[in-house]
């Protein structure tokens, strides 16, 4: 049995940690310490410094190292298109990750899909990613996805058809490559791009284990469904404009009874007409905003 | 024979008393916790995480009970001052030596063979509960029997850190046995560069002397395929087997030579 003495001290350390938290949680309100321009340090930026300093928990370090890439890349993701510092610490810390341990695959093929991905969506480093998965081809020069990899960067990215097709030529020689590399290096080397190969390579990487590599290959092809879309509308809009001095307007193609309701893109918000021109594109708000900019057939 | 067995029972029951299994609960909660806790923030690497995070831990822990319990096994007889009575027993001081560092491995045992226990049980869950679209993806099996290699090693490893923990306390302070095999431990890990000092020294001597470092310092570095283990990369047995017997061979150097200097040391 507590004593009547013991009991008093208990609940009186209770009412002190109580009003500690109390006050943390007030002196948070008056005080706000989150400064997301500081949150972007890194104290140390050499991998193998950092190897050293780990001793035998290199691996571990490293998964610390891709928990903040995550975490770092999401937030900044969210963090709207104003933050100065967007996507600065992305390439560094995936680096630091992949020196540590050599072996994380999945650092790799995170870099190569979010490196590359243009404003606000990613930073738009393509040549990160490419530098990326060329240090991991120098620790696994046998997988095949790395050089597919590089290959849909140049080709998606950068619109270098040849460089791709070199790169998709040379995954296909590799073990345990897909048959579908070499007839796609070929298509690049022959018509340069459609969307039709554009849709292709995404579909591959939809097939991934990987719920976010899926998630962003989802989304890429839902924009290629939209980019599709759009050319049927405008294709419609150019057919019925509007009278002589009146302006592009989905009311005015309703009125016409060319349209009956608001066209929606793949994600459900609806499409916007530009008023002078007639061109249509995904609304600002929409989760497919921005576009892709679509790459061009060769002539 | 019989006397170390007595020594080395008593030594895993004081381990026991001084609530050493404690830390194989907060093992325990530190991985089904983080278990849970990965899944949310990794990106689908939780199960490499949980092994890294188990092997880390295994090593960690019993790296803590290797020092803190070997730097004590000497000197606390000695404080105690029951090492008189002790060695006036038919107890040979080589066999008070080995009886006392066959008590910790023995604790350091029954804790990697929880830990490695727990570490299987998490993963088996993950196994379960993972669809197999999502388990394709690993880089090893879940419940892959090659993680043992790296147990294995990691508890070799332990058995040579006891030994220098206990060759330390034999001649010095409990405070200093620590820091020196800490150090030594440090040390070890950067083994592997020592070897190589030539190829960024000048000096023919210098490099021979870092070159005899090496052989003389422990090899820790080479007891950790944690990485490759976890990555499905190949171990071979015979990496393992040499691995171990190096291990072995330099703790039983170490017995020999703290049973030399405890031979000698004059406790009137």
């Amino acid at each position: 049995m507590m004593k009547r003495r013991d009991l008093a001290m208990v609940a009186l350390a209770a009412v002190a940690f109580a009003a500690a938290v109390s006050l943390q949680v007030l002196r948070d309100g008056w005080y706000p310490r989150d400064d997301p321009e500081q949150e972007q340090i890194l104290y140390v930026r050499s991998g193998p410094a950092l190897q050293r300093m780990a001793l035998s928990f290199d691996a571990l370090l490293a998964d610390v190292y891709w928990i903040r890439a995550i975490q770092q890349y999401g937030g900044d993701r969210l963090s709207g298109p104003g933050a100065r510092t967007k996507y600065q610490l992305l390439y560094p810390l995936l680096d630091l990750t992949t020196t540590l341990d050599p072996y994380f695959n999945i650092a790799y093929r995170f870099g190569a899909i979010f490196l590359s991905e243009a404003y606000p969506g990613g930073p738009g480093r393509p040549e990160q990613s490419v530098a990326l998965l060329r240090k991991a081809i120098t620790v696994m020069p046998n997988k095949w996805q790395y050089y597919h990899d590089i290959g849909f960067v140049y080709y998606w990215r950068w619109r270098d058809y040849q460089s791709a097709a070199l790169w998709f030529n040379r995954a296909s020689a590799l073990p345990n490559a897909p048959n579908w590399l070499k007839p796609l290096a070929a298509s690049m080397l022959v018509q340069g791009n459609d969307r039709a190969s554009a849709r292709f390579l995404w579909q591959q990487i939809a097939k991934s284990e990987e719920p976010w590599l899926r998630r962003s290959a989802q989304r890429s092809l839902l924009q290629l469904q939209a980019l599709d879309q759009i050319d049927q509308l405008e294709s419609v809009i150019r057919r019925f404009p509007p009278a002589a001095g009146e302006q592009y307007s989905w009311a005015g193609l309703f009125k016409r009874g060319v349209l009956i309701r608001q066209p929606v893109d793949p994600a459900g918000a609806p499409y916007v007409i530009d008023p002078e021109t007639g061109h249509v594109r995904v609304a600002d708000q929409s989760p497919l905003f921005p576009m892709p900019e679509e790459p061009r057939r060769l002539q | 024979m019989r006397a170390v067995r007595v020594v080395a029972v008593n030594v895993f029951r004081e381990s026991v008393r001084d609530r050493v299994p404690y830390n194989l609960v907060l093992f325990a909660i530190l991985l089904i916790a983080s278990s849970y806790l990965l899944g949310q923030l990794t990106a689908g690497q939780d199960v490499k995480i949980i092994k890294d995070l188990g092997l880390a831990a295994t090593s960690v822990f019993g790296l803590f009970i290797a020092i803190f319990i070997g730097i004590g096994l000497v000197s606390k007889e000695v404080e105690r001052r029951s090492i008189y009575s002790l060695l006036s027993k038919p107890v040979s001081r080589a066999e008070f030596i080995t009886g006392k560092y066959a008590g910790l491995v023995l604790t350091l045992a029954v804790n990697v063979t929880v830990m490695a226990i727990a570490v299987y049980l998490i993963l088996a869950y993950m196994v379960w509960t993972e669809p197999p679209t999502i388990r394709a993806g690993w880089d090893a099996p879940g419940l892959d029997p090659a993680m043992l290699k790296a147990i294995l090693l990691i508890f070799v490893e332990l058995m040579l850190i006891t030994a220098l923990a206990l060759f330390f306390s034999t001649f010095s302070t409990p405070l200093l046995s620590a820091g020196l095999t800490f150090g030594v431990y440090v040390a070890g890990h950067f083994n592997s560069d020592l070897k190589n000092f030539d190829k960024v020294v000048s000096s023919k001597v210098a490099a021979q002397l870092a070159r005899g470092a090496y052989h003389v310092l422990p090899d820790l570095s080479a007891f950790d395929v944690k990485t490759q283990v976890v990555h499905g990369l190949p171990v071979t047995m015979g990496y393992v087997a040499s691995t171990t017997l190096y291990g072995l061979a330099y703790v039983a150097g170490l017995l020999l030579v703290s049973t030399l200097i405890f031979s000698r040391r004059d406790f009137k």
